[in-house]
């Protein structure tokens, strides 16, 4: 199914009574087999770009890419580096904007931008009554009622079909510089991406690439590009990266893409990466905001959180077979659980939304 | 403005829920005396009062719950409250309500600078979570006006944005955890010190829920490392739509300024007169700062000023030392003092896009003749969060009602123009009967859900956000009998 308008989308799922995969360009976790598709690609295009108030609001359906060269040509940007997944999980699609939202993706920018959560400031959906919701709207302070906002973003399509997405946006950077310090030891580098994140030099990107070093990204105008690296050296030392892509490689996890195994994604209290991943006893080990995310590559069925044991955070397996005891997502405990359950059933009483995805 | 009529029942009950809570509280953490109770009987939005049944004044998490659980077998409405500042009545209660307030939970319970957060008790007032971290170099960004007195909890319940949003967000996005207690007395936490939810984003819509969906006792949040240095400069102009077009100049060339506050001319008259910070007579008026090192701010205060004298300002007033920011900033920090030194006020918290900022104010005119009621503009310009404020006697009869028709008026042309009712202070009853003009009824119905399964007996500050109309069948259910949505 793909439908041309968002009234003819409410049509499709107030007379829907069978499961629907809620599917945007088809770069992120993949459907299982057989499960009827519903393509939001054609409900798109952006519908207002106001680079003076920073602000921007696409269909849900619109290509990132698409997004991407509007706002570079007017050099601004979206404040949350999103990752480009599909190289990753092996699928030949092309990113939506929906999907960025459904999945909350954000990039090594988060550490000091924030997420896609934070610079989504509305949205529009059709929940599971086939009614058409509208939350949130083009300003980016707005407390008028609850904040939907932030329950769509990263609910992977569970409680409702985005149709229409708007975005605080960022100016785009004059200058970049990434700073590489040779650290062969993690414990060593969660310390100094700490140290730098603590600074007043407004680091927007710190990762540990084992093997690689240490990298850390400064943004801005030339002048504050130069005075926040001289700030950054005297502090952890490193000399600059010559590698114009490196942190696109570690938003988009260029080292286990056409690497076999599972891949998870755990999102931890920084210091306490370096012990988790001596836990985990992972083939591949990425460290993003500041050790704050971790990506791991795993034998394939292997039951990360049992290893891991309790900590704070959560594991999410992103690449590999999901079972009944090794769930894709992080399990909640028995409270939050019955929170979650309720607003599942409210907003999708039916449960067309993506039941297979648990 | 209305409430509703108080449950007979929980009135004639009075006795045995007084007795109920003093059996879990000590004796100084229960206030059932009239006289005691009027101390609660109105927040910041002063125009409307009504003492509750009782008072509770907790301070750990487990009274907090063993409250909830009484009043949720009651069932009986509770009313949080933090400090008390809401302008929108947030904390206003009911006769029948018991109030619920967390200003004695005010603790630091943990500072962590390598992983940036520190966990707080909800009454902790909002600047003294900076004052926690101060001496090691980091601050809590938001910063709403009232950041003396506010208490966190209160903070997380409205959303509490400040002058400073542009760059650093507004609560939310500076919220890592929370514990929160349930009406039926279940503690949950919900996310922690890490990014993001593993599941839905239950603390997203918790944030700005207005406490409608369960008492905030600890909250999590991201601090900052404080910037080497901020300067300001001050630029004044002929015309609004000069002062709104620079502005959006300013942010289309990559600059983003840590604050751009607005003053319209009765704003700079009215403060001028009273705090005589030597403001330039003109029409409207820009403060913009910048953070950074020296080089930095040098930097980037050229590159706005260049921007402004394509505007031919009025005037243009670069800080060079910290004895000229201050006098820079003197004027926007006494505007609402001086405003109150002249006149009744009523504050407006609407949101507009910037780029409709000069036609909002030409309509502010025009409606402020017709009411025949003064109207000031002092505005969070680079986040288009407005705050009209509106003049009036409250002396003579008549008055506040006009003030009030007038208010309603200003926040339908935000809506109109693209924005919202409220940017940071929140719908309370303030507000409440205000949100059909920005929600359809399947929109109003869709956040009503949420409740439903947080507080699926609608008893935790029913009246608010919502118009009652909208909300007459939930409240009318039996509370103790509603079915566990879950």
């Amino acid at each position: 199914m793909r439908p041309q308008t968002e009234a003819e989308l409410a049509d499709i799922i107030a007379g829907r009574n069978a499961p629907l995969w809620v599917a945007g360009g088809g770069t992120r976790i993949a459907p299982p087999t057989g499960a009827e598709m519903l393509d939001t690609s054609d409900l798109c295009g952006i519908r207002l770009y106001d680079p003076g108030a920073l602000t921007l609001v696409a269909g849900a359906g619109t290509p990132l890419a698409q997004i991407e060269a509007t706002l570079a040509a007017e050099t601004q940007r979206l404040a949350f580096d999103p990752p480009v997944l599909g190289p990753l999980m092996g699928r030949a699609g092309t990113s939506t904007i929906g999907g960025v939202v459904a999945t909350n993706a954000s990039g090594p920018s988060r550490v000091q931008t924030g997420a896609c959560r934070d610079a989504l400031i509305g949205v529009r959906f059709i929940d599971g009554h086939g009614a058409a919701i509208k939350n949130g709207g083009r300003v980016m302070k707005n407390v008028t009622g609850y904040d939907l906002v932030k329950l769509m973003a990263g609910s992977h399509g569970r409680l409702g079909v985005l149709t229409e997405v708007s975005f605080k946006l960022l100016p785009a950077p004059e200058q970049v510089a990434v700073l590489r310090l040779d650290i062969r030891n993690d414990a060593q580098a969660v310390t100094a991406m700490a140290a730098a994140l603590g600074s007043p030099y407004e680091v927007t990107g710190a990762a540990h690439w084992p093997g690689l070093g240490t990298f850390l990204r400064v943004e801005g105008f030339e002048v504050q590009v130069a005075t926040r690296l001289r700030g950054l050296r005297a502090l952890v030392g490193g000399d600059l990266d010559d590698d114009p892509s490196r942190f696109a490689a570690i938003r988009d996890v260029a080292p286990f893409v056409d690497q076999s195994g599972d891949i998870w994604r755990l999102s931890v209290r920084p210091s306490d990466a370096p012990d988790l991943v001596a836990r985990a006893g992972a083939e591949g080990v990425l460290y993003d905001w500041g050790g704050g995310l971790i990506w791991l590559r795993m034998a394939p069925g292997t039951d990360l959180r049992h290893r891991l044991g309790t900590f704070a955070g959560h594991a999410t397996l992103v690449r590999g077979m999901a079972s009944e005891t090794v769930p894709r997502f992080h399990p909640e405990g028995a409270a939050i659980a019955t929170l979650t359950n309720g607003i599942r059933r409210q907003f999708d009483p039916r449960g067309i939304f993506n039941p297979d995805l648990v | 403005m209305d409430m509703p009529i108080p449950n007979a029942g929980i009135l004639a009950n009075r006795a045995r829920i007084h007795a109920r809570l003093a059996a879990v509280l000590p004796e100084d953490a229960l206030i059932t005396e009239h006289e005691e109770l009027r101390a609660y009987e109105c927040d910041a939005l002063t125009a409307y009062r009504c003492p509750p049944l009782a008072a509770t004044l907790p301070r750990t998490t487990q009274e907090v719950s063993a409250i909830l659980r009484i009043c949720h077998e009651e069932g009986v409405p509770v009313v949080p409250r933090g400090a008390g500042t809401s302008l929108a009545g947030g904390s206003l209660p009911t006769a029948d309500a018991v109030l619920v307030g967390v200003a004695r939970m005010n603790k630091v319970l943990e500072i962590d600078t390598a992983n940036r957060f520190i966990r707080v008790e909800g009454g902790r007032t909002n600047l003294s979570v900076t004052g926690a971290v101060e001496e090691l170099g980091f601050f809590y960004a938001p910063d709403p006006s009232s950041q003396l007195a506010c208490a966190i909890s209160g903070n997380i319940g409205m959303n509490s944005g400040g002058a400073h949003c542009l760059k650093y967000g507004v609560t939310t996005n500076n919220l890592l955890g929370v514990k929160l207690v349930l009406m039926d007395g279940t503690v949950v936490d919900l996310g922690g010190p890490y990014s993001d939810a593993g599941g839905l984003d239950l603390l997203g819509v918790v944030c700005g829920a207005e406490g409608q969906l369960g008492i905030v006792t600890e909250a999590t949040l991201r601090i900052l490392p404080k910037p080497e240095g901020a300067r300001p400069v001050l630029i004044g102009f002929d015309t609004n739509e000069v002062a709104g077009a620079c502005v959006s100049d300013i942010i289309k060339a990559g600059i983003l300024p840590v604050a751009i506050e607005f003053m319209d001319r009765p704003c700079i008259e009215a403060t001028e007169a009273f705090a005589k910070a030597g403001y330039p007579e003109c029409e409207s008026l820009l403060i913009i700062e910048v953070e950074g090192s020296r080089e930095e701010i040098d930097a980037q205060l050229s590159m706005i000023a260049k921007i402004a004298q394509r505007h031919n300002p009025v005037e243009l007033r670069e800080s060079r030392s910290e004895a000229e920011s201050a006098r820079i900033w003197l004027g926007r920090k006494s505007a609402f003092g001086a405003m109150g030194y002249i006149s009744d006020y009523m504050c407006l918290d609407g949101t507009i896009p910037v780029s409709s900022l000069a036609f909002v104010l030409r309509r502010i005119r025009e409606l402020s003749d017709d009411f025949g009621l003064r109207v000031a503009n002092v505005f969070h310009a680079g986040d288009g969060n407005m705050h009209p404020l509106i003049l009036y006697d409250a002396n003579t009869p008549g008055d506040l009602e006009r003030c009030e028709a007038l208010g309603a008026e200003i926040l339908k042309l935000c809506v109109e123009v693209g924005g919202c009712l409220s940017g940071e202070h929140g719908v309370g009853v303030e507000k409440r009967d205000l949100m059909n003009v920005q929600f359809a009824p399947q929109d109003l119905e869709a956040q009503m859900r949420v409740k439903d399964v947080f507080d699926p007996g609608w008893l935790l500050n029913p009246a608010k956000i919502f118009p009652l109309p909208a909300t007459a069948a939930r409240r009318a259910m039996d509370p103790t009998a509603a079915p566990a949505v879950a």
